[in-house]
């Protein structure tokens, strides 16, 4: 942990760029296990590839990275090799495939582990949860710049794994969506599944020797999540995933290194709160996402019982000056036949009288002339559809009024000529009432 | 160590002399029994890996209760609060899944997935805060992820035995509605039973055995005794009770040896040595078991060069007929989409 | 009209708020055999479920036998879509059809040996006798279909929903099915059974539902089983209430 102060461009900086190509690269394969159901496997291979650490490591005898990763990078292509094998058994499905294979590979490598522990200085906590904060610490010279060594490592498994999503973009989708299909008409999924599993193993593993396991393990599924949620687009979904991965790495070390400090401690695991950082993005895509959120959703249904509201209303006056009513219908009058509470009503009054729809006449209202050209267009839609749906569909004339309450709304100039036609031009609704011709400015009423 | 000490060594702990090494069989003998009779369900309820996410999802709870423990005046290191603490944040974990199954447009793996890196990744962030406290390092904690089996205190295996006991209670009361549920989700809420009541009661048995065993065995260790045993009885039995009845056997069994062999070999972790057992017997049932065992298959597909491995086996081909299901290939999305009745947009 | 065992009156159920089935009314008298019919996706196995509370309705209400289906529930047996399980699932076939007791023999109490003689007599009316100890993976699609019918009829409802028992199964199995259902209805219960194969309807059933979104027709199949109604059914839907719903539906979850 390092207790920094402040934010230093040379220390956050490099943690920072080191979280981000991590998340980046991890999201970019990621996208397509979550499209294939496989979201645990990021899981499982970097749970499993203690054991190929340890072996590496006693086989060579040193702790060089090369030797290790290939190591564990085999292992972790085991790993989805087993987890297949065991499920087309035919009686495991594959989550449990998974569990049995990666715990029991994990298990192994805890055993290697410490029967070699007089040998080997490999602590599974630092493998499995790595030290992110280290980062800067270990540096290769780039031209005139001392870059961390992880930074490079992960800005090529980044680059593979873009280079690998764009080339393979097509039969990627292809094979995600529909596997059966892709076999069918020839396409060998199979080899490209075992491509990104192998992927999925280089990054894993490259990810949680430097920045931690939970890390990969989150970035892999959570903006991918993420993303499908805002999008049902293929190509929109995985960029998406990288700038939100990118987004939640920075905003997690942000908040690793201020949110601690205002219960009083220093700082807090960085790849911990990047992980957090993900769900906070996920929860807020749940929450205000434009299409699925929950806060958007409420906006709109309240709109549109608004505008409804609206509509009810003009038609309502246009029904009371059809039946020559010689009063103009107070507040009072229109609640009894609109069932809103008094707040909403007084909305509509005024957002009507100020659109310049309706005006107060004596203590009630009355439709404007351009109020009453919308509102005969609402009345002639309810009364066409009403005419069709006994005409065409068959409904008993009992029910068509809920129905037709319904539709009016929803009925342009496009959809209610059609209706006309299709009903054959009556002149009156099943009711009697007569159908206020299209556009008539003049007196709608009079038909 | 000479030899005769190594042989005495080796007897004491078969015979269950050493009162430490007793503690331990026995405890993780139960928290395998249990584990392996709810893993048997969780198993046929196609969610194996429930247990992976919640006992995932319990960190954050252990690291706040450690961090709360002081503020209400008890000792950061007390097991009950920090029991609880784990508790509760299962609780809040299978919650979030139940919520994010149905209201979002999400696959199961992918909740199971966020809940499990997001929740951990909060654990270890509350960790984070956790060293900085005057209780310093807390060396409570890492056992709660790698276990610590060989410390296992008569109070743990009580309340180990508990847990064991509750199980199967809870199995031995609700077998068949469980048995339906996983079966017929649909017919069991067409006669009105209520699913979403099972499956809390289901998950909340995984938790309570997840809690316990967390100390004991340690966290991945603690999914390993949920799946594997289940995942091997499945190739011997066409009969839910046997299954759970052998599962619950083979985590005994791998639970026993494992832990003698770990006490009796130096530098054998127990939890582990478990695992590995298990595993074996895995193996052993995946290659010999009569239900699709790869030799059954084998021998099946030479005694009547019919089905190939991969496909189902099928004593009674013969009152197959055309037109039947055909058999879905490697296509993962077909399957999946079979696993996760009711996940699909 | 209270004596109707199934009245549905309105009923609308809408997925994402688009309809899947719109203001359906339909009335099945006792003693009947109902097929049915319409084209995929049209709503079918969605009117089953709906009727029993499995998904949520929008509008409108369902009756059996004038009452709630809470309050009924035991004369109403459904038969799920035989897709809908994995029949690689450890379990025999005698096991399943007793699965057609346990709300009878209610929470936490064991079946008993008179409740698996109960289900072997079933299985041996479809046919199955032989077959109870065996486990479901190997039975033939048209068996495991079997099963499911008796674990229908060992409930001994007044009341049959059936989603697909026909489809793909072999032509002693059919046999054994419609002969099932016709004794069923001698017996004076009813049964309503979605069904796929139109040349077949006549021969077996006495009443139709024509479904497609909403109800073309309903009634007996002299009547309603006519060519200009199945031209409705499968000619398409109609083109401006599936305008107007869709503006609603866009309406409702875009802005």
């Amino acid at each position: 942990m390092i207790a920094t102060s402040d934010w230093l461009w040379e220390l956050d900086g490099w943690i920072v760029a080191a979280g981000v190509l991590c998340a980046v690269a991890s999201s970019l394969v990621g996208n397509f296990l979550v499209l294939r159901r496989s979201s645990l496997l990021g899981d499982a291979i970097s749970h499993a590839v203690l054991p190929g650490l340890a072996v590496a490591f006693l086989i060579t005898g040193s702790r060089q990275s090369l030797p290790m990763f290939i190591g564990a990078v085999i292992v972790g292509i085991l790993t989805a090799a087993l987890t297949q094998g065991i499920r087309d058994s035919g009686k495991i499905d594959e989550g449990a495939s998974m569990g049995v294979v990666f715990t029991t590979l994990f298990a192994l490598g805890l055993v290697l582990i410490v029967r070699a522990a007089d040998r080997v200085d490999l602590d599974p906590g630092c493998v499995l949860y790595g030290a992110i904060e280290l980062t800067p610490l270990d540096t290769v010279p780039v031209g005139s710049l001392e870059v961390p060594r992880v930074v490079i490592t992960l800005g090529v498994v980044s680059i593979i794994n873009l280079a690998f999503v764009v080339v393979f973009f097509k039969e990627l989708r292809l094979t995600s969506f529909d596997p059966a299909l892709a076999d069918a008409i020839g396409f060998r999924s199979q080899r490209l599944h075992y491509l990104l599993m192998t992927l999925v193993a280089v990054t894993a593993v490259a990810s949680f020797e430097s920045v931690g396991n939970i890390l990969v393990v989150a970035m892999f599924v959570v903006p991918a999540a993420t993303a499908r949620l805002l999008t049902d687009r293929l190509g929109v979904m995985v960029g998406l995933s990288a700038v939100l991965a990118a987004a939640a790495a920075v905003i997690g070390h942000w908040s690793a290194i201020t949110v601690p400090r205002w219960f009083g401690y220093t700082s807090t695991t960085t790849a911990g709160m990047m992980a957090v950082a993900s769900g906070g993005l996920l929860v807020l895509a749940i929450v205000i996402g434009p299409r699925q959120g929950v806060l958007p959703r409420l906006y709109r249904r309240w709109r549109l019982a608004g505008m409804i509201l609206r509509d009810d209303l003009l038609a309502l006056l246009f029904r009371s000056q059809e039946r020559r009513s010689e009063s103009a219908p107070t507040a009072g009058l229109i609640r009894q036949a609109l069932p809103v509470n008094r707040w909403r009503l007084r909305l509509a009054l005024w957002n009507e009288s100020r659109a310049g729809r309706i005006e107060s006449v004596d203590g009630g209202y009355r439709l404007t002339p351009v109020g009453r050209l919308r509102a005969s267009s609402l009345v002639r839609a309810h009364r066409l559809w009403e005419q069709y749906l006994v005409d065409r569909a068959g409904v008993t004339v009992d029910r068509i009024h809920q129905h037709a309450e319904r539709f009016e709304h929803f009925a342009d100039r496009d959809l209610r000529d059609q209706l006309e036609r299709e009903t054959e031009f009556p002149s009156s609704d099943p009711h009697g009432s007569p159908i206020p011709s299209e556009e008539n400015r003049d007196n709608p009423s009079s038909g | 160590m000479n030899r005769y000490l190594l042989a005495e060594a080796w007897t004491r702990t078969l015979l269950l002399q050493d009162h430490n090494t007793r503690v331990v069989v026995i405890a993780t003998t139960a928290l395998g029994i249990a584990a392996g009779v709810i893993g048997s369900f969780t198993l046929l309820r196609r969610r194996a890996l429930m247990g992976d996410a919640l006992s995932h999802a319990m960190l954050p709870g252990i690291g706040l209760a450690f961090l709360a423990a002081p503020l209400i005046g008890w000792s950061e290191k007390s097991l009950p609060v920090l029991l609880a603490g784990a508790c509760a944040s299962g609780i809040v974990g299978t919650g979030t899944i139940l919520f994010l199954r149905r209201y979002v447009r999400l696959n199961e793996d992918a909740v199971l997935g966020i809940v499990l890196s997001v929740f951990f990744g909060a654990g270890l962030a509350i960790l984070g805060l956790v060293q900085q406290t005057s209780g310093g390092h807390a060396a409570g904690l890492e056992s709660f992820i790698y276990g610590k089996t060989a410390s296992i205190t008569t109070t743990d295996a009580i309340g180990i035995g508990v847990t064991a006991v509750l199980t199967i209670t809870f199995v031995g009361c609700l077998f068949k509605e469980l048995t339906l549920l996983c079966f017929d989700e649909g017919f069991a809420a067409a006669k009105r039973f209520s699913t979403l009541g099972l499956d809390i009661g289901l998950m909340g048995m995984v938790i309570v055995i997840t809690v316990v065993g967390l100390q004991a065995v340690g966290l991945i260790l603690m999914i390993a005794l949920l799946v594997i045993p289940a995942s091997a009885a499945r190739f011997w039995t066409t009969h839910v009770a046997t299954m759970a009845w052998l599962s619950a056997a083979i985590a005994a069994v791998s639970c026993l040896v494992g832990a003698l062999i770990s006490a009796s070999v130096p530098d054998l972790p127990s939890g582990a040595m478990i695992v590995l057992v298990a595993a074996a017997m895995f193996v052993v049932s995946i290659s010999l078991g009569p239900q699709s065992g790869i030799f059954t298959r084998l021998a099946d597909r030479r005694a009547r060069l019919l089905p190939p491995p991969g496909v189902r086996r099928n004593p009674s081909a013969e009152d197959r007929v055309a037109g039947d299901r055909p058999e879905v290939g490697v296509g993962q999305t077909k399957d999946a989409d079979r696993r996760y009745p009711g996940t699909a947009p | 009209m209270s004596d109707l065992p199934l009245s549905i009156s309105g009923l609308t159920v809408a997925y994402q708020r688009k309809p899947v089935l719109w203001d359906i009314d339909i009335d099945i008298p006792p003693g009947s055999l109902v097929g049915v019919i319409g084209p995929n996706g049209a709503g079918k196995s969605t009117l089953l479920r709906a009727c029993l509370g499995l998904i949520p309705v929008a509008a409108g209400e369902v009756r059996f036998f004038g009452q709630s289906y809470r309050q009924v529930d035991s004369r109403v047996a459904y038969v799920p879509q035989r897709e809908s399980v994995d029949w690689d699932f450890p379990i025999n076939a005698i096991d399943v059809v007793t699965m057609g007791l346990y709300r009878q023999i209610g929470w936490c109490r064991p079946v008993r040996k008179r409740h698996r003689e109960t289900a072997r007599e079933a299985l041996q009316q479809v046919g199955l006798g032989e077959l109870a100890d065996r486990q479901i993976n190997q039975l033939s699609g048209g068996q495991q279909q079997r099963v499911f019918l008796a674990r229908a009829l060992v409930q001994r409802a007044d009341l049959y929903l059936m989603d697909e028992p026909l489809a793909a199964v072999d032509a002693a199995t059919e046999q054994a099915i419609v002969g099932t259902l016709r004794s069923l209805r001698d017996a004076g219960k009813t049964a309503i059974v979605i069904h796929h194969d139109l040349p077949t309807v006549r021969e077996y059933f006495d009443r139709v539902v024509l479904l497609n979104v909403r109800l073309l027709a309903s009634g007996p199949v002299e009547e309603a089983f006519t060519d200009e109604n199945l031209q409705q059914t499968y000619g398409g839907r109609l083109t401006l209430l599936d305008r107007a719903t869709e503006a609603i539906a866009r309406r409702e979850i875009r802005t």
